[in-house]
This record gives structure tokens, C-alpha cells and sequence, in this order.
């Protein structure tokens, strides 16, 4: 039993089938990689994952608890974070700030009506977004605004942002996507830290084959909305109805 | 001090020592001259509506600078603010106490129910809703519910809902004045200080709505440092990346647009407290636009910005509605004839009636080189003269190296 159980999900978007009978099952505490050719409706899983979309069938059970029909905000509280693509940050808001937000998300819930508090002298929210700053290689970027951080840098912070609010399960939507190579590396490494430090389990959906085999535990193979084969990277990459499907194209490409 | 930091202390301070000093700092020029006619604004009436926009902006900046939902519709919790406080004079009795109170709760409860529903949708179809409320209240206000004939006459239509001789007044003592006081102290009432030819006002009305504002004001630092402001920015910032960090952003916003909702009900009914009349066109939809004009020419998101834009606001509105041809002959008086008459016949239209012009074309040239409002020009003014500043301390500091 994993931690997300995904059993017999299907989508429709009018006369495309996006998800047609999708079971995945994400062990606590692992890897679990994602992959599929273009159109294969990775993006649309991830989406019923974490409440922005309703499948039509199936069901879809964190923890024991299903998640269907509770909205973004309600599963992320019950411990899904999700990275997206492009990172979602407060872009008009400092960098402390930005971490300060899942803190109070953390502790206050989902609505807290604080507005006479001083939000900087609270000690304990403050430092605990310092410590994951610094945690995150951004200690000297406090006050800057944080529209104006590299890429790297923000993809960092969104992800410092998931991990400031102890989730059990952290969702990763391309996390290198558009990365330069040495930008794709620290990503991993941060990545794999996490993974190794922490009481967490990382599901991770990605093109980069690259970035797949130096994270993955296991890999879900995914086309044409169903899943293809569920395995052990070893033997996804020596797998042939995967080769025909993905991999023989792009190690070509590559 | 007062649980806030040193630049919003000194800032509060600043504030606070303007509105009280305000009957000074207005009237520069001695009594009776020319200048004093034109210029001077240290006069209740004037001095009153300052105060009281600038609670209303102050309240409106909580909404539309923190969370960027633009309401085009406060103008309707004014007007409703405005008329619970005169029903609190009719009813009760004319101390503004209970007029204050209910005109916060109404304002409250509308704001509630409107933001409730209008905070479905956000953009431009939020702005559309609420205009499309506010503009509802105001027909209710105007016909439907002004009927005199009618037994549910609340607002007294075309004519304005105003205190008779006849109303039931439950609470009124003897003592009293018979127009809105605190605790017997008329609203209207006000000591003169004469020093040389200048003569100072200083009215009770005044003094206590300066006072609310600085209350208002308070407040809204502290709104603006707390955890729930920076919610209400993150709203404005990135409302995707708030749902997927386990925030409901609804009663986020919603708690802005009510907080904003009865500042304007305050405003209001400080209106009334100051004359005991309310009309429907205080609700109406060029009231709610004057609103965001203040909002946008102070500095929208800013502390100070609604206080300048409703001091800018009422005092240039002000003195070009003063402005006639007589008093433009006399200026130009020194230029030949022809050309004199030639350019009075221009400036006519931007002046006096046509304040409107004059104002809307500052509103323009604001948002257009000063995108951030009148704060930023001065942040502007500041940064030039910090420059000059630092430039001349490393001169200072250079030449004894070389």
C-alpha cells in the first residue's frame, strides 16, 4: 500500500480520452518518476492529483484519504506540495517573504485572520524561513524582490517554499525544464539531498531521460493516457515496448 | 512606539502632527488678502473633507493596493454609511456616537454581501459587479426606496434624508445641541485664534474626524505589516501559487473588501455627522470613480499615498472651482488686451465648471510619468537629493586620499 494510490483513473476532454485507466501506486519514502512521449497525459494526471482537475472515473487516495473533490488549497494542507514548470513564486514579494507564506500556511492553516500581529516579530515564523533559506544556498537574497531571482535561483525558492511545509508527498511538474546543464545538475543534487534527508516521497514527472535515471526508484511509463510498464530504472531502460514507445527516440536524438 | 517600526513610527508621527497642526499649515496667508481668498484651506468644511476621503481612501487602498481587486462600487458603502448615521439622529438622538457605529455596521454587512458575491469572479468582471451593485444601491436609493408617499420611505429620495423637528429622537437630552454633537459638543462648533491679521479655525468636527483618520490610519499600518497583509499581497502577487500553499484566498479577500467596505461606512457617516443631510448622489458611480482617481493619484499600495491623493484631490478641486474670469483678468491683467481676453477665453473652460478639465489632465500627466502616484514622485525628489548627497560625501572622502 503507498502512500498515493491511484486506481483506475480516466479523463475525458470532449472527444479526447487524455487519461484512459491509469493505476499507480507511489511507495513512501521513494522516487517515483513519471515518464511518457508528448500527449501522453502526464500533465492531465498530475492535474487530478492535486485537485485542479476532477477525473471521471477512478479514484485517487493519499494517506487512506481521497482527494477527489477537495480543492487545491485542502490537499495541499493534507500534505501535497507541487512544483511547477515554470516556478510559481510571489514574484512583487521579498524573498523572506515568499518563505515566510508556506510557513504561516504551515502553522496558521488554510485562513488566519492575523492583521493585527507584526509579522517580522514573529521569532519563530522568521527564523524558521531564514534556516530554509540558507538550507536552499539563498541566505544573502532576504530582502531581494523575488521576480528578480535567476531561474535557478527561483526554482530553488519554489521548491524551499513545498519544503517549508513538511509535506509527505512533493509533486515535481518538469522541475529542469529550460534549465542549462549546470543549472539541470544542482537540481539534482538539491533533489537528491532532499530525498536522502528527509521523511518525504517525490513523485516527479520529466522529459529530461537524464534527470529521470540519476532520481528515479521506480518509473511509470506512461502513453496515449494509459500506463505502459511500471519498473526499476535498470530495467525501463532495457525494457523494449519503452524503447519502441520513448526511449529509443530520444537516446537517438541524444 | 505603539508596536510599530521606526519609519512607520516617524511616518505616523508625520501624519499625526500634519492633521493636528492642519489649521495652521492651511492658512499661510493673512486673512482678507487676495492669496488667502484663493489658497488658504484651513477651513472646516474644507478641512473636514480632507480627513474623511482620507479615511475612505485609506480603506479603499486596504482592498485595491493589497489585493489589486478594483472595486468601482465604494462609493455605495459611503452612501450607505451616510444614511444609517441620520437615521441614528432621527431615531435616537444627534450625538454621533451611535450614527459612527451603525454606519460601520451597515457599511459592513453590504460589504459583506456585495464582496460576497462580487469576489466570485476577478479582473475586470469583479470591477463590472460591483460597479453593477453600487449603481443598484443608488437607484434604490434614488426612486425606490425615496418614495415620500410610500411607508418604506428610507432615504428620502431627490430631496435627501435630513433630521425634522418631528422625529422621534428617543434618546435626545434637553441640553443638547440640535445638531450633531459629541456629547454636547457641536460638530460645527469652532474657536478662532486670531495672531496679527492671520486667523486660525479650529473646529470640533474637524478635530474628531482627524482624529478617527488617525485611528484609520493606524490601523491600517498595522494591517499592512501583519501575516494577513502579506496574504493580501501574495492574493495580488500570484493567486496560483497561494492555492497550492494551502491558502484559501476567498476569505482573505473577502475580510479586505469588508475591512475597506466599513471604512467607508466610517467616512460616510462622518459626513452626516458633520451635516445631517445624505443624498443618493453620493452613491453614485462618478463618486465610486473619484475614489480610485484618489486612490491611484496619492499611490496605490503605498501607507501615505490615499491621504496625499484625497488631500490633492479636494484641495485642487477646490481652489479651480474658485477660479473665475474676474479673478483671471486680474492676473493677466499685465499682458496686452487682446491677448489677455484671448487666453482668459481659453482658461475658462479649466476653471470654475470646468475644474473637471484641469483636474483630469493632472490625472493623466500623474499616471503617465508617475505611474506609482504622487509617493513616488517623491520618492523620486528624495533618492535625487540622497544622490547629491553620498556624491558630495565621497568627494569629501576622496580628496584627502589624492
Amino acid at each position: 500500500m503507498g502512500i498515493l494510490e491511484v486506481k483506475n483513473v480516466g479523463k475525458r476532454f470532449g472527444g479526447l480520452q487524455a487519461l484512459g485507466d491509469v493505476n499507480l501506486s507511489v511507495a513512501e519514502n521513494s522516487v517515483h518518476a513519471i515518464i511518457g512521449p508528448n500527449g501522453a497525459g502526464k500533465s492531465t494526471l498530475l492535474n487530478c492529483l492535486v485537485g485542479k482537475l476532477i477525473p471521471d472515473t477512478g479514484s485517487v487516495m493519499f494517506d487512506g484519504q481521497s482527494v477527489l473533490g477537495r480543492k487545491p488549497y485542502e490537499i495541499n494542507q493534507m500534505g501535497i506540495s507541487r512544483v511547477f514548470q515554470t516556478p510559481e513564486i510571489f514574484g512583487d514579494l521579498s524573498v523572506l517573504e515568499n518563505m515566510l507564506i508556506p510557513c504561516f500556511a504551515k502553522r496558521d492553516g488554510a485562513f488566519h485572520l492575523s492583521a493585527f500581529k507584526n509579522m517580522m516579530a514573529d521569532k519563530g515564523m522568521v527564523e524558521r524561513a531564514e534556516h530554509m533559506l540558507e538550507e536552499m544556498n539563498m541566505a544573502g537574497k532576504h530582502a531581494m524582490n523575488a521576480a528578480a531571482l535567476s531561474r535557478g535561483d527561483k526554482r530553488r525558492l519554489e521548491i524551499g517554499m513545498c519544503l517549508s511545509q513538511e509535506p509527505r508527498l512533493l509533486l515535481l511538474d518538469e522541475p529542469t525544464a529550460g534549465m542549462a546543464r549546470a543549472d539541470t545538475n544542482n537540481t539534482i543534487d538539491l533533489l537528491k539531498q532532499i530525498s536522502d534527508e528527509r521523511d518525504i516521497t517525490i513523485a516527479i514527472i520529466e522529459h529530461d531521460m537524464h534527470v529521470v535515471f540519476s532520481l528515479a526508484e521506480r518509473i511509470t511509463v506512461l502513453a496515449q493516457g494509459t500506463p505502459l510498464v511500471e519498473d526499476t530504472p535498470d530495467n525501463i531502460k532495457g525494457h523494449p515496448k519503452v524503447r519502441e514507445a520513448y526511449l529509443g527516440e530520444t537516446q537517438d536524438a541524444a | 512606539m505603539l508596536k510599530l517600526n521606526k519609519s512607520d513610527t516617524l511616518l505616523f508621527i508625520i501624519v499625526a502632527a500634519m492633521v493636528l497642526l492642519a489649521p495652521f499649515i492651511l492658512n499661510p496667508f493673512p486673512q482678507g488678502s487676495s492669496l488667502a481668498q484663493m489658497f488658504n484651506a484651513g477651513y472646516p468644511d474644507l478641512m473636514q473633507r480632507f480627513v474623511i476621503f482620507g479615511i475612505l481612501v485609506i480603506g479603499f487602498n486596504i482592498l485595491f493596493g493589497l489585493t489589486g481587486y478594483l472595486s468601482f462600487g465604494h462609493a455605495a458603502f459611503l452612501g450607505i454609511g451616510s444614511y444609517s448615521a441620520v437615521w441614528m439622529f432621527k431615531l435616537l438622538s444627534m450625538n454621533v456616537i451611535p450614527a459612527l457605529i451603525l454606519s460601520m455596521i451597515v457599511a459592513g454587512i453590504f460589504s459583506l454581501a456585495i464582496g460576497y458575491v462580487s469576489l466570485r469572479r476577478s479582473g475586470i468582471y469583479f470591477s463590472i459587479l460591483t460597479l453593477a451593485f453600487a449603481q443598484m444601491s443608488y437607484n434604490l436609493a434614488y426612486s425606490v426606496l425615496g418614495n415620500p408617499s410610500s411607508n418604506y420611505n428610507l432615504t428620502n429620495g431627490e430631496t435627501g434624508l435630513q433630521v425634522y423637528s418631528n422625529d422621534p429622537q428617543y434618546f435626545a437630552s434637553s441640553g443638547a445641541p440640535d445638531t450633531p454633537h459629541l456629547f454636547g459638543m457641536a460638530m460645527s462648533d469652532s474657536s478662532k485664534l486670531d495672531i496679527g491679521s492671520w486667523q486660525f479655525t479650529f473646529n470640533n468636527g474637524y478635530y474628531m474626524s482627524g482624529i478617527l483618520m488617525l485611528v484609520a490610519f493606524y490601523i491600517s499600518i498595522r494591517i499592512f505589516r501583519s501575516p494577513f497583509g502579506m496574504m493580501l499581497r501574495a492574493v495580488k502577487s500570484n493567486q496560483q501559487r497561494m492555492n497550492y500553499t494551502g491558502l484559501n484566498t476567498k476569505p482573505y479577500t473577502l475580510a479586505a473588501f469588508v475591512i475597506s467596505g466599513m471604512y467607508a461606512g466610517l467616512a460616510g457617516g462622518l459626513l452626516s455627522s458633520m451635516d445631517p443631510l445624505a443624498g443618493a448622489e453620493r452613491m453614485h458611480w462618478t463618486a465610486s470613480g473619484e475614489i480610485v482617481i484618489m486612490a491611484i493619484l496619492g499611490g496605490v499600495g503605498t501607507l501615505i499615498g490615499p491621504i496625499v491623493g484625497a488631500g490633492f484631490n479636494e484641495y485642487f478641486k477646490n481652489i479651480l472651482s474658485k477660479i473665475n474670469d474676474g479673478i483671471l483678468h486680474q492676473w493677466l491683467s499685465f499682458l496686452p488686451d487682446g491677448l489677455e481676453n484671448f487666453i482668459v477665453g481659453i482658461l475658462h473652460y479649466f476653471v470654475g465648471k470646468g475644474w473637471h478639465l484641469t483636474l483630469g489632465l493632472l490625472f493623466m500627466m500623474v499616471i503617465i510619468f508617475l505611474p506609482g502616484g504622487l509617493v513616488e514622485g517623491g520618492q523620486r525628489l528624495a533618492k535625487l537629493f540622497k544622490r547629491k548627497k553620498t556624491e558630495d560625501g565621497s568627494d569629501s572622502n576622496n580628496t584627502p586620499a589624492e
